[in-house]
């Protein structure tokens, strides 16, 4: 699993990432009420704003941390938001992107985005 | 805003101890949640919350013309107020804009006693240090704290400490020694629940927040929940719901415009506000009950249901209590009627909205029984 400095993170499985907000982003939005996920064929450049999570304060936007075409965003979030802070970094997904470049350069690694976060 | 250091109240260690997010609000460092801002609005809901409201401004206004003197920036009637009582009222300008909402009352018999809101009371005070005439003088109070305790356990809680806080009604007001120091007191609050506003010296602040916390049916409580806590009692929030251009008619707050005050017409802006009264305003204020999607927040535009922008959201979020969205904003009277299907637009995507009555959860003010 990698993590950008927006917090969020991707796991890629060949060309396929799933893309979701870390445990350290969840906790800091507190209860998720409303997540809005990419539809299926949606293509993203890294850095977008690509889903939208709200807490009971505030909108705040999930940016792309790689490129490519959404294959699906988790509809399950629609219903059950509170997945994000009970399982952001496993169930709380946001969608499967199929990449256009499966490298994880300019991502960190657990212990870089640790390190960075011990930096906040 | 400016990017002068935050200022603290008496109750910050407190809350950085019990391992509150602090956020800046009203140029304070306050804290917006301890557990989560969910658990805490359903806890001052069924229980007792306890908020640190010290940021508010609070003052004295005394002298032989001080009641006739506030009078002239207020439409409420404080000359006939009782002693041992407080009204909700407006401070307006010469336009009947609101520059603030506050609460003023007679806790004891020496002039007024006035809460106003934190983002407005250095301007509220000069303002009216500025405009009082005759010996009408305005003492800050800057020596004293706020704590409010809110929620259907609110009154047990206190009777405990203080039995005589069971006496009180709703809008009833004191100033008596609580805790074994000289407090304001009155039985108010800012989420649609009983409960109670203390007045507390610094320096007593968090002795008496602790010995209250003491209670297993008390909880501290951030500016989070206290947000969507008023949002759910249909309270606005000034510098969002209403402000300087919004009249007390656009903003759905005739009920502070005392009869007896609307006869003499004696108070700021009251050209205006007696014209909106009698021929309508441009927009009013209203509640909505949005049925579909993502909150609908502050700004976002509220459509007709031909698509035509017919006016803004100027708060919302989701209900705790409802489980659903909900919002206030401003619409022509035209789209006021209860029932009127509209639009919030939300990113670009309308989704299904109702005007529906404001409080959208019940208040649970304390009213004493009658006297037989």
């Amino acid at each position: 699993m990698h993590f950008t400095k927006d917090h969020e993170w991707v796991r890629l499985d060949g060309d396929v990432a799933t893309v979701g907000i870390s445990k350290h982003a969840a906790d800091a939005l507190g209860d998720v009420v409303f997540v809005e996920t990419p539809e299926a064929g949606k293509v993203v450049s890294k850095g977008d704003g690509f889903a939208v999570v709200e807490s009971v304060k505030a909108a705040s936007d999930v940016y792309a941390p790689v490129s490519g075409e959404v294959i699906e965003g988790n509809a399950a979030l629609a219903s059950a938001p509170e997945t994000v802070n009970a399982d952001p970094e496993g169930e709380g997904w946001f969608a499967k992107i199929r990449v256009s470049d499966a490298s994880t350069e300019g991502l960190m690694d657990r212990a870089a985005y640790d390190a960075f976060l011990a930096t906040l | 805003m400016t990017d002068e250091p935050l200022k603290t109240t008496p109750l910050n260690a407190a809350h950085r101890a019990a391992g509150a997010r602090m956020v800046g609000f009203g140029g304070y460092d306050m804290p917006v949640q301890y557990e989560g801002v969910l658990a805490e609005h359903r806890w001052t809901r069924e229980h007792a919350g306890l908020f640190d409201v010290s940021h508010m401004g609070q003052c004295k206004i005394t002298g032989e013309d001080a009641v006739a003197q506030f009078e002239r920036f207020v439409p409420g009637d404080y000359a006939i107020l009782k002693a041992g009582k407080q009204k909700y009222s407006l401070l307006l300008n010469a336009e009947g804009g609101i520059m603030d909402d506050l609460m003023a009352g007679k806790p004891d018999h020496d002039g007024l006693y006035v809460v106003v809101n934190a983002g407005n009371k250095d301007a509220d005070f000069a303002f009216l240090k500025a405009n009082l005439q005759g010996d009408a003088t305005l003492t800050v109070l800057d020596d004293r704290s706020l704590i409010a305790i809110q929620g259907p356990e609110a009154a047990e809680v206190m009777a405990a400490h203080e039995p005589v806080m069971a006496e009180f009604g709703f809008m009833d007001c004191a100033r008596l020694m609580l805790f074994g120091v000289d407090c304001f007191v009155s039985r108010s609050g800012y989420t649609g629940e009983d409960g109670y506003e203390i007045s507390v010296p610094n320096a007593d602040a968090e002795r008496i927040w602790n010995a209250l916390l003491q209670d297993a049916r008390v909880k501290p409580i951030g500016l989070g929940a206290r947000d969507s806590l008023r949002l759910e009692a249909g309270l606005p929030l000034h510098g969002h719901d209403i402000d300087a251009t919004t009249s007390p008619v656009e903003g759905a707050l005739t009920f502070a415009l005392s009869k007896s005050r609307k006869e003499r017409a004696d108070f700021n802006g009251a050209a205006r506000i007696l014209k909106e009264l009698s021929d309508g305003p441009s927009r009013v204020r209203i509640g909505l009950s949005v049925k579909e999607g993502a909150p609908a927040r502050e700004g976002a535009e509220i459509a007709d249901m031909d698509g035509a922008v017919i006016g803004n959201v100027t708060s919302g979020g989701p209900s705790p209590t409802l489980g659903r969205n909900i919002a206030m904003g401003y619409v022509p009277p035209a789209f006021a009627e209860l029932g009127t299907d509209l639009k919030v637009i939300v990113r670009g995507k309308p989704a299904a909205a109702e005007v529906v009555a404001m409080p959208f959860v019940a208040q649970r003010y304390y009213r004493k029984p009658k006297a037989v």
